[in-house]
């Protein structure tokens, strides 16, 4: 039988390895899996790559994680917050490295490297210090930068439903980049709000199947990191 | 300038300025807003002009902010402040929402600028600063993907300096794209030839606008003056 729950968010990453390479969804707070990344921290794994959009706000979640001297390097788009955070000051201390790369270049990057596309080519960036050192090519008149695919060890998600077999439904905005995450990553984590039986999720509207998908751990509660923020929390 | 003509200086106010932006919107418009003044067009499009909004994010025909108390953390736009959902609206993920952008469905994205060039060329998201902590979000896939790209801006910086000129000097956003620009003071469109001054702001003369400009402005024989209403 097909049974991919986990009991906790601490056993859904548990055996994530130092130096791993990291996928966190989310695009600010929405969609960002709390609970599984503070689970992380306690776990202890460091020399982390992080694929997110941002670099998080306050010092929960993502931030927390930063903050906590686990992340060699950040791959994004916007490291900047809603709120302050400590990687400016990580990353003038030379002690995180950054790897900027245009929100949309990001996203199909990801794509590309769950679906076995190793690279592809895009206009975005042309002519800017983005592209530098990028191989370059002109197609029908119109010249693009070749970007690799993103592929990593581990995605951490938040989703809203999912099942045994891992098929996903999400919640309005914080769809954002657990879908293509799931697909890039060799083990897709998702935290959901609640386990439902298998069959209840329409097919025609499941989000993510399965099959991009490797542990679902019960969230049922989770926790909204600007209300986090606003009572002043810090992790751990 | 001296004080005096900083603080009586004539042109448009920032509403005014998203509200002429709005007039060049048209019905049926898929239309991405950057943050900062360009949020405001939404407010002043023309009645009777039915107009999809897209977020990033991956929202497709979201509304104005909700009602205090009404706000949903997980439904936010791209500057990571809460929205509603008009009718007909949809969510997608990250990398469709960008193939909407990369793909030429957007019809018109108007954003924000630290500097245009004669050329259309743009630069808004860094000044090359070694310091600064380099953050380019969406502005590089915008600028290449959506067809029409129009910038709104104050005319000048805050001490002065020309943001229309002949060369970016920033690190650039993208080459060649700006189609239109919307200022306190003019209207200014990218041709073939560099800057073409199209309206100007009431009070303002030709003089004024070419001073404040680091590029030669072609004067367009219709030149008009903006009829922005007077209170925004």
């Amino acid at each position: 039988m097909i049974d991919k729950r986990v009991p906790d968010v601490a056993a859904a990453v548990a055996e994530i390895p130092d130096g791993a390479s990291v996928m966190i969804g989310g695009f600010g707070e929405s969609g960002s899996p709390i609970e599984l990344i503070h689970a992380l921290i306690d776990q202890g794994a460091r020399d982390l790559t992080v694929i997110n959009n941002n670099t998080g706000n306050g010092g929960v979640g993502l931030a927390a994680l930063i903050a906590a001297g686990r992340v060699r390097k950040m791959v994004c788009s916007f490291p900047r917050g809603t709120t302050e955070t400590r990687f400016p000051e990580l990353y003038r201390a030379g002690r995180i490295e950054l790897e900027i790369v245009p929100q949309g270049t990001l996203a199909e990057r990801i794509r590309a490297g769950g679906a076995g596309v190793p690279a592809f080519f895009t206009a975005t960036s042309v002519g800017t210090p983005v592209a530098e050192g990028k191989e370059h090519r002109e197609f029908d008149g119109r010249t693009y930068v070749m970007e690799r695919a993103l592929t990593a060890d581990y995605a951490l998600v938040k989703a809203q439903q999912g099942d045994r077999f891992g098929n996903l439904v999400y919640n309005k905005a914080a769809r954002n980049f657990g879908p293509i995450m799931c697909m890039a990553a060799r083990t897709a984590i998702v935290q959901v709000s609640a386990i439902v039986e298998a069959g209840e999720l329409d097919p025609e509207v499941i989000v993510t199947p399965g099959i991009f998908v490797q542990r679902v751990v019960e969230v049922s509660d989770p926790a909204i990191e600007s209300r986090l923020i606003a009572q002043g929390a810090t992790y751990p | 300038m001296s004080d005096d003509r900083k603080t009586a200086r004539p042109g448009l106010s920032r509403p005014q300025m998203a509200w002429r932006a709005a007039q060049d919107i048209f019905d049926g418009a898929y239309v991405n807003l950057g943050i900062g003044i360009p949020e405001m067009v939404a407010r002043f499009v023309p009645e009777g002009r039915e107009v999809i909004y897209h977020t990033e994010n991956g929202v497709l025909g979201f509304g104005p902010p909700p009602e205090p108390g009404q706000e949903d953390p997980e439904l936010i736009n791209a500057g990571k402040k809460p929205v509603t959902l008009r009718p007909g609206a949809a969510f997608v993920h990250h990398a469709d929402s960008f193939a909407m952008i990369r793909g030429g469905h957007i019809d018109i994205c108007i954003l924000g600028a630290m500097q245009v060039a004669a050329n259309g060329d743009l630069a808004n998201w860094s000044t090359g600063d070694p310091d600064a902590i380099p953050a380019v979000g969406g502005a590089m896939d915008l600028v290449a993907g959506v067809r029409r790209i129009f910038v709104i801006t104050s005319h000048t910086t805050r001490d002065g300096s020309p943001k229309l000129m002949e060369r970016c000097g920033y690190p650039l956003t993208g080459v060649g794209v700006v189609e239109r620009i919307y200022t306190d003071l003019a209207v200014v469109d990218v041709g073939d030839d560099g800057f073409v001054l199209r309206e100007i702001a009431p009070g303002v003369d030709v003089q004024t606008v070419q001073e404040r400009t680091a590029a030669p402005l072609h004067v367009a024989e219709d030149l008009r003056t903006i009829a922005a209403p007077d209170g925004l």
